[in-house]
Formats: structure tokens, C-alpha cells, sequence
């Protein structure tokens, strides 16, 4: 089939970028959307062209390094998708399709469809974990966790920090991937002593990193390929509001143990 | 040159403790003047840095990515053994050693393979500890399952990603150590050398992917966690992104590089669709517990659709040849015989550049044994991955499988210490050569990775570092200079060629002979075939690629340039350790040793592990042998009929 597709090509963070125009007479339905590009950059190296930059690593939909606008959907139109997994017969012959990155204020591009989502990194820093130097871990079964939370902590365990949830929303808010790490976390045992002071850490530094504010739209839900739910922003929203009136925070910076 | 395993003497059951306190410790306040470089952040590079960190040495951590969180090791999928013995089903620490061993083929050393059962505990202790969400029981005590073929159930999983949930577990508490300043992480940062000043490990060169600029970082001590080179290949389950380069390098500077014709090839994974395919997909081994192996018996009802051969004119080849194993014959044998039906003209599938290249797995049976419903919970998802990538339905009609290049036991030659032949050079996880011998067992490389990474190294690291003075060597030493200067001209060289040829036709060229030559059977006709085409890809290569743009920006056809460079040398390298080697053992399948199609070891001559070195370019390399001792598990001959 034919598709034409319409790509965001920027060389620098700072340069300008501009759409580009590609046809594509040859697709086939079997193909994945990033063998569609890697087509396509074969064909542009051998024309002398520099071939589209685009994240991708695992292409199973797992490490989280794909992700683009196509038509304004992150990851495309197929739901619980990466766009690493779309394959080209979602889409038909005579198609024509907008290629963009992720836009962000707290993402800036990199160069064509990629951006740099490290500010995802320093949430995870601000205290995105648990504090458990190796060694010093107790007998595992010494700890038995409910199949409740373990199911619930574990579904939102499953983020691959994707940036979708920030792409999709209209504030560019990171309380999706956010409130996904601290329910994790918070939702076991084994997190729970440091569940009030993650709360407010990763927020300030959602906060600090140019993320906006969480305004209810849910987009995030819909749009992310691994099915979290927004009940993490409630479950958030609760530990933030606890600890801001009865939690002391912990003094200085999250030191690193040992 | 006489390879030192520094396996300690005595009784294997304390040799891990008596030599850990043996070593040498380096006091606590000094240990923030001793800078650490770990290169990779996948579960063996992220459990080093961050305990490195916690522990309180100054460590700088590499990754290409652009996160330390997208490491390979994500996408691993089934699960992590460890012999807690949870089921109370007769597994024990040397169970699980016995298995390794045996499962190896015996081309591991007992000695590693001991310790990597007794750490494996541990792993499952920290991982937890950490908010791993492992699958539980009812009860809320952890639960196991078994995997290939082990007959106890020791694997430890996270629904199909355990993996990730692994490695995200190891990324927080490297996340902390970088909150505490103690680990620095550079990411989107390629190593492209190491830097050795006396013949030490002194430092690397980098390149930042962004900017394109090549600096150099000094440290006392150097670690590479880098990863298998399945991608050599080019077809492989590996992300994109997996390459040969850093340990290449470091071979080039004088690492030895040891058994690289050890590949393990997975048996089920979904088979190419066309010429533009950029990587294969597997599915999980547990598919096998209930779908049934077959293609046509006669050629002629290849192209029909299965529904239309009926039950009789079916070869359920693994039944037939393996009638106690059958359809959980272990991965190497599943995988030849997958091969062989097709080579025979009866594989089934699309035909893609002229040949049909799969088998059926077949759920039927077991859908009218246990209803779709039963088959749905446990394989939904896999089942929805499934037609996600092919458009079809495996209720209703049977998956196609073909085997693909999964994992690499090969690696660096590492000793005890997971030390390489470089002082100051250490090797962890698929990277090194160490604990699997001529194949693995399935869950095992991730529990290798977290062993080498959180209870190894940190101790042999600290025994090396305590033995050096910290901070001699920096970056104003010439040897820096040298090596940077070196990497900059053949990234010129690279971008100078502009020939007619992309990057990755070369590495599909590669790719194609090697698994040919040098995949699932081998033979001499066919490795020296390969052996004397190599050099002539390497040379076009040189000559004709065409990597466009510069060095001074983000090139990602300039990323993949150096790394199928390296790949163009390291085939040929993997070729003559496949041609050296004359028997069949683990996932090294040399067609003129066999037992009527069973695989013929030759403990007399080959029970040795290969360490090759590096004789300059364009040279034969010289083959140096560490043989291998026996003193608990006696080698017996796998048999699965
Ligand atoms: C699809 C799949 C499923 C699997 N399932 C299982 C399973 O169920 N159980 C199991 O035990 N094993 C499984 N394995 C194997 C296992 O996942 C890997 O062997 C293991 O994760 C490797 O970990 P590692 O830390 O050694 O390397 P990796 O995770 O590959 O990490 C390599 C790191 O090195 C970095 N790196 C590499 N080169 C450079 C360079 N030049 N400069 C800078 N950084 C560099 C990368 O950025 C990355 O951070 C599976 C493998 C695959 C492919
Ligand atoms: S490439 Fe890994 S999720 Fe898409």
C-alpha cells in the first residue's frame, strides 16, 4: 500500500524544525511502523539524505524508548500499543499521516521525532525507590504481601516511562508516570515507611522539572500502552495531602545509605 | 600465557566464603578516593554501580540508551531461578549447581557455577527488599514455576516481565546513589575504548551521542556489563541496540575473548514476515507446556492452510524423535529439529526470499482438553502479542515458530574474581564468559547478571582496589590522548567513505552468513566458507559504506557504523572458534560429530573453555586453553530421547 507520511525533521535542540514530505508506494501490512521508517531512512542514506532520528531499543513494547506523535495520538491509534508494536495494517492503503514528536516544555527535542525525557530520571532520584543498601535485605517470605496489593502495586509497576501520558496531556503534567512510581512503591510493605516523604519529594521535583498540574483530563489513561489507571493520582493526591499536614520531612537530601 | 582461574582449592561448599575472606578490604573512608567506571546499566552494570555507590566509592556509569532504565535486560521475560527451595520440592543449593552444570554441557567451571547457586538466594532476598513485585500466592508468599524442563520449581517471575521489573528494581537503587552524588551517570554516552597505561585498566573513551564529542574518563579500576552479542546475527530477540563493541575493544587491547561460538538459539520465536524485518520476537518457552510441535509430512501441503491437513498427514516431529521429552525438549535440540524440517522442504508460513521458515504450535488440543478459557489465563497475553505482530488469531489457527539468536554464553575470559586478562578490567553479566558453559538454562542469565553485580564484583573490586594507589592515573596521562585520538580517526574514516552501500546491508550481509554458517548446525566446508568471506565484507565494508552526516552531531547511522565494524571482525572470530572446535556440545552443533543426529562431546580433547587473543588485524588470533576440572559433577551425555 501507499502511505505518505508527514515528518517533524529539527537537527538541533535549538534549531527550527519543519514538516518533511515522504511517500511510500511499497508498504505491506506486516510490517511493524518502525520497519516502515527504517525503510524509509535506508532509501534516504542511499539518496545522500540524513535518515529520520527516532528512540527505539527493545521493539516489544517494553523498554519504553519509542514513542511519537502519529496525528496527534501518542504511540498511533492502536489502544495499549507502543508504536514499536503498530503495525502497518492499522493503517490504509493512501493513508497520509503527521509524524511529530512528544511536546513538552520539560522534553525538549533532541532532534527530529526525539526528545529528552531525563526529567523522568530525576523524579525516580527524588525518591523513586526504596531505601535498601544490598546486603541488608531481610529472608524474602518473611514479609507476606496481600495478592490485593501485590496485583494493584504491580499493575502500576508495569509504566515503562514512555512519556505518552506527558505528550497526551493538555497541562504536560507527569503525575501519571508519577503517582505510578509512588503507588508501586507505596502499596507494599516494604515501601510503605517511606511512603509520605516520596510523595512529596517526587512532586516537588515533578514540580521543579516544568511538569503541569494534574487537571483531570485522563487522556494520560487512555493513551498509555501499558493500561495504568488514574486511580494512582487519586491514590497520590492522598499521600501528598497527608504528608504536607501531619508528615515532618526528613532533613536534608535523601542521603544514599552504606 | 597460562590462564589463572584463582578458583580456590578445597571443598566447593566453602570456597566462596573462605575466599571472601581472603580479600582484601579497603577502608571505609578511603573509599570515596577510588573512582570506579561501571560501562552499563542492564541488571549486571546497574546492581555493580549502585552497590559500588552504597558502599562508598566514587563510580561513573555508561549507558547508549537514553536512560539507564531501557537496558536489554528489560525485555526478559520468564523468569529468575533461585534455589530457596520454596516448593519444598527437593531443590537445594546444589541442585541447582548440578543443573547448571549440567545444562552447560559441561564447558562451565564448577566452581563459578557453585557460587552463582549459593548467591542466588540472596538475589531473591534483595529484589524483593527493593519492591520487586514478584508473582505471590493467595497466602502472599512468593510463587514459583517451573522452566524449561527443570523438573522443580525454582523460577521466580513478575507476570511476563520479570525482566523489567528486575531491572527497574536495580535502576531505583542506582537512582538513589546518583541522588547521593555518589554515582555519576552518563547517558546517551557510548564506550568506544579503554584506556591502559602500564597495562592496566586505567579508563575509557567515550562519545556523547548528542553532541558527537570524544572525551576520556580515568578511573582505578574499569567493569564492563555491556551485554551478548546476539545481534551479530543481525536477526536476533536482542534490542536494536546490542553490540560486541565494548568488549571487542577491550579484546583489541589485549582482553581475551573466550568460546564465541557459544550462541544459544531460542526455538520459539515468531519467524520473519519479509526482507525489511528488523528483529525477531520470542515467545515465551512456556507456550511449549501446552502447544503441540508440527508441520506437514509430505512438502506438497506446505503452502495449504492447516486446517485443511488433516490429523494424519502431520509430523509432530518432537513427539516422534523425543518421545520422553517431546515438546519440552531442551532449547538447542527443539531448535535443529525446527531446522531440519525445513531445510527438509516442509517448514510452513509465508515464504520470505524464496523459503518457508516455520512450524506450527499448535494449541488445539489443549483448547478442547481445558477450554479456551483455561488456555486464556495463562497464555492471554502471549496470545494478543502474538496477533498483534502477525494479524492472526491462535485460537483459531496454530502460531508459527522459528528459532532465533537469543543469548551468548561467550564473553570475555573472566576469572574467579571476574577479572579479565586486562588487570583492573572487570566483566559481569552476558558480557563475560563465566557460569553457563556451552548453553544455558532458561531464567538463568538474569540471576548471573544481579549475582555478578550485587555480590561479586563489590567484593573482587574492593579486593583490587585495595591493592592500588587511588587517583594515580588521570586523564592528563598521554595514553588518554592516544586512545581518543585513535577513536577520532576512525570515526573520520567512517564518515569520510561515503560509498554506495548502507550501514545495515552490511550487517544484514553478516548477519545472514553467520546464520548460515555459523547458527543452529555448523560445519568445516561452511566455516571456512565464512572465514575466508568475512575479510571480503570487512573490506567492502571499508570502502563502501555510506554513513551520512557528521561526527559533531546526533548520527545514529554513524552509532551503527562502529558497531557493525566491530561486528565484521568478531564474526570471523566466532567462525574460527566454531571451526576450532571439533564436537558437538550445548548450543555448538558441528554436523561431522553426531550420533545419528544427537550431539557427539569430546571430553577427551575439548574440555576446555577457548580464550582467544588478539594478534593484530587482519591476523589469525592465538587460541589459549583453560581446561576444565570436574570434581563433583561427573560429565555424563544429555540425553532427551
Ligand atoms: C527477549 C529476551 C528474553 C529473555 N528472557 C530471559 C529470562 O526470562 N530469564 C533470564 O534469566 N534471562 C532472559 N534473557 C537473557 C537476559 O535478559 C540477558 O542475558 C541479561 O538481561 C543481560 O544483562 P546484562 O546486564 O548483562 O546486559 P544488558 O541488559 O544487555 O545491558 C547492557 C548495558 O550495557 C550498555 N552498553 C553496551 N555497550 C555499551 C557501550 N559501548 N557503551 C556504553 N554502554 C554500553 C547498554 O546501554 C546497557 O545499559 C532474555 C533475553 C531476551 C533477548
Ligand atoms: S522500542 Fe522498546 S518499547 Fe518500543
Amino acid at each position: 500500500m501507499k502511505i505518505v507520511l508527514n515528518i517533524w525533521r529539527q537537527s538541533t535542540r535549538s534549531a527550527k524544525g519543519a514538516f518533511e514530505r515522504h511517500e511510500l508506494a511499497d508498504v505491506t501490512e506486516h510490517m511493524s511502523f518502525l520497519e516502515m521508517l527504517d525503510v524509509l531512512n535506508e532509501r534516504l542514506t542511499a539518496q545522500g539524505k540524513e535518515p529520520v532520528a527516532f528512540d527505539h531499543d527493545c521493539r516489544e513494547g517494553i523498554c519504553g524508548a519509542c514513542g511519537f506523535m502519529i496525528d496527534g495520538q501518542a504511540h498511533g491509534p492502536a489502544v495499549r500499543t507502543t508504536v514499536c508494536q503498530l503495525h502497518m495494517r492499522s493503517f490504509k492503503d493512501g493513508d497520509e499521516l503527521c509524524l511529530e514528536p512528544f511536546r513538552a516544555a520539560a522534553f525538549p527535542v533532541v532532534r527530529d521525532l526525539m526528545v529528552d525525557r531525563s526529567a523522568f530520571d530525576r523524579i525516580v532520584q527524588a525518591g523513586g525507590f526504596i531505601s535498601v543498601n544490598t546486603g541488608s535485605a531481610p529472608e524474602a517470605n518473611s514479609t507476606p504481601v496481600g495478592k490485593d496489593a501485590a496485583d494493584k502495586a504491580f499493575d502500576a509497576a508495569a509504566c515503562i516511562g514512555c512519556g505518552a501520558c506527558v505528550a497526551s496531556c493538555p497541562n504536560a503534567s507527569a503525575m501519571l508516570f508519577t503517582s505510578a512510581k509512588a503507588s508501586h512503591l507505596g502499596l507494599l510493605p516494604h515501601g510503605l515507611p517511606e511512603r509520605h516523604d516520596r510523595a512529596v519529594r517526587m512532586v516537588s521535583q515533578m514540580d521543579a522539572e516544568g511538569f503541569g498540574h494534574c487537571s483531570q483530563h485522563t487522556e494520560c489513561e487512555a493513551v498509555c500502552p501499558k493500561g495504568i489507571k488514574v486511580e494512582n493520582i487519586a491514590r497520590l493526591n492522598r499521600d501528598y495531602l497527608f504528608a504536607s499536614l501531619f508528615h515532618s520531612p526528613r532533613e536534608g537530601e535523601a542521603d544514599g545509605g552504606g | 600465557m597460562v590462564l589463572d582461574s584463582k578458583i580456590p582449592s578445597g571443598a566447593i561448599e566453602t570456597a566462596w566464603d573462605r575466599h571472601r575472606f581472603s580479600m582484601k578490604l579497603v577502608n571505609p573512608a578511603n573509599r570515596r578516593k577510588y573512582t570506579v567506571i561501571v560501562v552499563g546499566s542492564g541488571l549486571a552494570g546497574a546492581a555493580a554501580a549502585a552497590t559500588l555507590g552504597e558502599q562508598g566509592y566514587n563510580v561513573l556509569c555508561y549507558c547508549f540508551q537514553d536512560t539507564p532504565r531501557r537496558a536489554h535486560s528489560i525485555a526478559a521475560q520468564g523468569g529468575i531461578n533461585a534455589a530457596k527451595n520454596y516448593q519444598n520440592d527437593g531443590d537445594s543449593i546444589y541442585r541447582l549447581f548440578y543443573d547448571t552444570v549440567k545444562g552447560g554441557d559441561f564447558r562451565a567451571r564448577e566452581g563459578n557455577v557453585y557460587r552463582l547457586s549459593q548467591l542466588s538466594v540472596n538475589i531473591i532476598d534483595q529484589a524483593v527488599a527493593q519492591g520487586v513485585p514478584f508473582a505471590r500466592e493467595y497466602g502472599g508468599l512468593l510463587a514459583n514455576r517451573s522452566f524449561g524442563g527443570a523438573q522443580v520449581s525454582r523460577t521466580f517471575y513478575a507476570r511476563g516481565q520479570t525482566g523489567q521489573q528486575l531491572l527497574i528494581g536495580a535502576y531505583q537503587a542506582l537512582s538513589r546513589q546518583i541522588a547521593a552524588g555518589r554515582v555519576k551517570m552518563f547517558a546517551r554516552t557510548e564506550m568506544l575504548d579503554v584506556v591502559l597505561v602500564n597495562g592496566r585498566a586505567q579508563g575509557i573513551v567515550v562519545r556523547d551521542l548528542e553532541s558527537g564529542a570524544i572525551s576520556t574518563a580515568a578511573a582505578d579500576a574499569v567493569c564492563l556489563a555491556t551485554g551478548g552479542y546476539s545481534n551479530a546475527f543481525f536477526l536476533s530477540t536482542n534490542a536494536m541496540g546490542c553490540n560486541v563493541t565494548a568488549t571487542w575493544r577491550a579484546h583489541r587491547k589485549g582482553a581475551l575473548f573466550a568460546n564465541p561460538c557459544f550462541t544459544q538459539i531460542h526455538p520459539t520465536c515468531i519467524p520473519a514476515s519479509g526482507a525489511y524485518q528488523s528483529k525477531l520476537t520470542l515467545m515465551s518457552e512456556s507456550l511449549r507446556n501446552d502447544g503441540r510441535v508440527w508441520v506437514p509430512k509430505n512438502p506438497a501441503d506446505c503452502a495449504k492452510s492447516p486446517k485443511d491437513i488433516p490429523e494424519e498427514d502431520r509430523d509432530y516431529y518432537l513427539e516422534r524423535k523425543y518421545p520422553s521429552f517431546g515438546n519440552l525438549s531442551p532449547r538447542d535440540i527443539a531448535s535443529r529439529a525446527a531446522k531440519q524440517v525445513c531445510d527438509d522442504g516442509r517448514g510452513v508460513g509465508p515464504a520470505v526470499e524464496g523459503a518457508r521458515r516455520g512450524v506450527y504450535l499448535d494449541f488445539a488440543d489443549a483448547i478442547r482438553r481445558l477450554g479456551q478459557k483455561a488456555i486464556s489465563e495463562r497464555y492471554g497475553n502471549l496470545f494478543e502479542m502474538y496477533e498483534r505482530i502477525t494479524g492472526e488469531n491462535p485460537y483459531e489457527t496454530p502460531m508459527r515458530m522459528y528459532p532465533a539468536p537469543h543469548y551468548t554464553m561467550g564473553g570475555l575470559w573472566v576469572d574467579y574474581n571476574l577479572e579479565s586478562t586486562i588487570p583492573g578490567l572487570f566483566v559481569a553479566g552476558e558480557a563475560n564468559f563465566s557460569d553457563h558453559g556451552a548453553n544455558r538454562l532458561g531464567a538463568s542469565a538474569l540471576m548471573q547478571g544481579l549475582a555478578d553485580g550485587y555480590f561479586v564484583l563489590p567484593f573482587t573490586l574492593a579486593n583490587y582496589l585495595a591493592g592500588v594507589k587511588a587517583g594515580a592515573v588521570t586523564t592528563s596521562h598521554p595514553a588518554f590522548n592516544d586512545a581518543a585520538t585513535e577513536v577520532k580517526a576512525s570515526v573520520q574514516t567512517l564518515l569520510s567513505i561515503k560509498g554506495s552501500r548502507t550501514v545495515d546491508s552490511f550487517h544484514r550481509e553478516l548477519g545472514t552468513l553467520l546464520w548460515e554458517r555459523c547458527g543452529m548446525a555448523r560445519n568445516r566446508a561452511g566455516l571456512e566458507d565464512a572465514i575466508a568471506k568475512i575479510p571480503k565484507i570487512r573490506e567492502e565494508f571499508w570502502a563502501n559504506v555510506n554513513v551520512p552526516g557528521s561526527g559533531a552531531e546526533l548520527n545514529q547511522s554513524l552509532e551503527r557504523a562502529g558497531r557493525v565494524a566491530d561486528l565484521l571482525e568478531f564474526g570471523e572470530l566466532m567462525c574460527r572458534d566454531a571451526l576450532a572446535r571439533e564436537e558437538s556440545c550445548g548450543g555448538h552443533f558441528r554436523e561431522e560429530h553426531q550420533d545419528d543426529g544427537e550431539a557427539k562431546r569430546n571430553d577427551a580433547e575439548y574440555s576446555y573453555a577457548a580464550a582467544w587473543e588478539y594478534a593484530g588485524a587482519g591476523k589469525a588470533p592465538t587460541l589459549h586453553k583453560e581446561p576444565l576440572t570436574f570434581n563433583y559433577v561427573k560429565p555424563v551425555t544429555r540425553s532427551y530421547k
